[in-house]
């Protein structure tokens, strides 16, 4: 008998909660809205899913019903990637210490 | 083409950059590196997709194409907008993450042969599970945060929007989305996935409506966690360690913000969902009692207490926000400062409408990190300060909260600023705030309002001083 491989994508992810949840309570509450933002960033790698998407067309018919789907969620996780990674960038550029 | 083995292992190596991302977080000084770290795993994510795929036909080019036009609008949007706009922003975020999460279900479910998934009309049925509870919380979160956003940018009036029978609705709903499962599950019939996806985006909305402006703290961050279990559903149907990890780090990321927010206005995640919250009928309930006496100052009067203080602790809020007062507010306390005032920053978990708002303005007008405090670091402070100076906070210093079981906001934890020698409140006029409560503070012998505009006030102190 094998393991089914749904149950190690289970394992991984109930131990990536588990990470996930004592990492964020050590995030500092100043850093709460950086670190919305860049959760935001970061669940856009959903993007992997719409290239996939995207590419299975064949070249004959590049937008078929399937793809073209996929070419829209490039657009909207792209927006989100470059988005939401550069304004987190720009908001912990602004955090400074007291100047000695 | 790389083998689908490291193209796995790959993946795992973005999640765990992906970990260190907001393990960077924990102090201003990691932060920078922290996200460098995501934006890294982010690429060896798409950059190893593209390499899996291999066939660089004439749609690799459209992909390249489509990301870029996403990509810049997405650059644009991150350097044009203002600090003040951060929640709508993170808002309309989320909305597109949970409507890429639709899209790539739809896709899946249109050309399964493309993810492994079986063929159309005879998806594997685990894989049929998975894209739908992807596609619904996707949908969910969609159009959840359309709302949020809406009522954050003050296109939708933040009061709560509520019918009766609303609950019934909503619990009614909920189960034909488990039923519409089961029956696509058993009939694989397109129609009831376009159904499932539509009834899901009514529940968004008919999520968010009931829930009140100053509840926005919580909505904002719960969406945040949608969109991550959103995620995570389409990463169990794509296979997708990347997303599987993504999703369950941010799933968990905006349930403890969550927790957070409701516990610093002390009500249950329930109560808040249920909505309903900051009515206008609780408004008008406390209007008959506004004939106690009340101090109120100019800004002369403010600079000469401040002259004679030794130490100031300010208490920013929403209103700051609001009247953009922030910069206006750290020159007021660089002339403090040349004076040899000492001067700290006490923040309230939920000031502000999103987790951390106060302190990324501050940030923004240059206030250092170390001179802004949490409520429990500073809040024994408040005893030992000469003047408290309020700005465009409200409820979040409401003595009632600790003095008046009656009180919506009992229980809430405060800032003690009444403690202080004496307290400055700007403010527009005696109007109650979010809560609708009356603020006990106003009476007090030792506060003196300042009635005007946040910034205005700001200026004419360090005229006066």
């Amino acid at each position: 008998m094998e393991i089914d491989p749904f149950v190690f994508r289970l394992s991984i992810f109930i131990l990536s909660i588990f990470v996930g949840y004592y990492v964020v309570w050590s995030v500092t509450p100043s850093l709460h809205t950086p670190l919305m933002s860049v959760t935001n960033a970061i669940s856009s790698v959903i993007i992997v899913g719409a290239i996939i998407a995207a590419l299975a067309g064949n070249n004959e018919n590049i937008f078929n019903e399937a793809s073209v789907f996929g070419f829209l969620a490039i657009i909207l996780a792209a927006v989100n990637i470059f988005g939401g990674f550069l304004v987190t960038q720009r908001m912990l550029a602004m955090y400074k210490k007291k100047k000695k | 083409m790389i083998s689908i083995n490291l193209l796995a292992l790959f993946y795992l190596i973005s999640g765990v950059l992906f970990i260190l991302a907001l393990r960077g977080l924990s102090s201003p000084e990691t932060s920078r590196q922290g996200n460098l770290f995501g934006i890294l795993g982010m690429s060896i994510a798409v950059i190893v997709t593209f390499l899996s795929i291999g066939n660089f036909s004439t749609s690799f080019i459209y992909v390249i194409v489509f990301l870029l036009i996403g990509g810049s609008i997405g650059a644009f949007i991150a350097f044009k907008i203002p600090m003040t706009a951060m929640p709508e922003l993170v808002a309309g975020f989320h909305s597109l993450v949970g409507l890429a999460a639709v899209f790539v279900a739809i896709s899946a479910f249109l050309n399964p042969e493309a993810f492994n998934l079986g063929f159309t009309g005879n998806i594997k049925l685990a894989s049929l599970i998975e894209m739908s509870i992807g596609a619904a919380v996707g949908a969910i979160t969609f159009s959840g945060s359309i709302i949020a956003f809406l009522k954050l940018r003050g296109i939708m009036s933040g009061a709560p929007i509520i019918f009766p029978g609303q609950h019934i609705l909503n619990l009614l709903i909920l189960i034909s989305i488990i039923v519409l499962t089961y029956f696509l599950c058993t009939t694989q019939n397109s129609n009831l996935f376009w159904s499932l996806i539509a009834i899901s985006f009514l529940v968004g909305i008919l999520l968010i409506i009931p829930i009140g402006g100053a509840d926005m703290p919580v909505v904002i961050s719960m969406l945040n966690s949608y969109s991550g279990w959103a995620a995570a559903g389409i990463g169990f149907t794509l296979e997708n360690t990347a997303l599987i990890i993504t999703g369950a780090l941010v799933g968990s990321s905006g349930a403890i913000l969550s927790y957070i927010m409701c516990k610093g206005m002390n009500r249950s995640f329930f109560s808040v969902i249920l909505g309903g919250f900051g009515g206008t009928d609780q408004i008008s309930k406390s209007n008959n009692k506004e004939q106690k006496p009340v101090k109120s100052g100019n800004s002369d009067d403010a600079a000469f207490l401040m002259k004679n203080a030794s130490s100031v602790i300010i208490v920013p809020g929403y209103g700051m926000a609001v009247a953009q007062a922030q910069h206006a507010l750290r020159e007021m306390v660089d002339t403090l400062k040349k004076n040899g005032i000492k001067v700290s920053y006490a923040i309230h978990p939920v000031a502000g409408r999103m987790p951390g708002h106060m302190n990324v303005l501050l940030a923004e007008a240059n206030v250092p990190y170390d001179e802004v405090f949490e409520l429990e670091e500073i809040n024994n402070d408040f005893a030992n300060c000469d003047v408290a100076y309020v700005i465009g906070a409200n409820d979040v210093t409401n003595p009632v909260a600790k003095t008046d079981p009656q009180s919506p906001i009992y229980g809430m934890p405060i800032l003690d600023v009444e403690k202080a020698k004496s307290v400055l409140f700007v403010k527009r006029s005696l109007s109650p705030g979010y809560a609708g409560v009356d603020n006990d503070l106003f009476y007090r012998e030792n506060t003196l309002m300042l009635f005007a505009d946040a910034k205005k006030m700001t200026e004419d102190i360090i005229k006066s001083f």
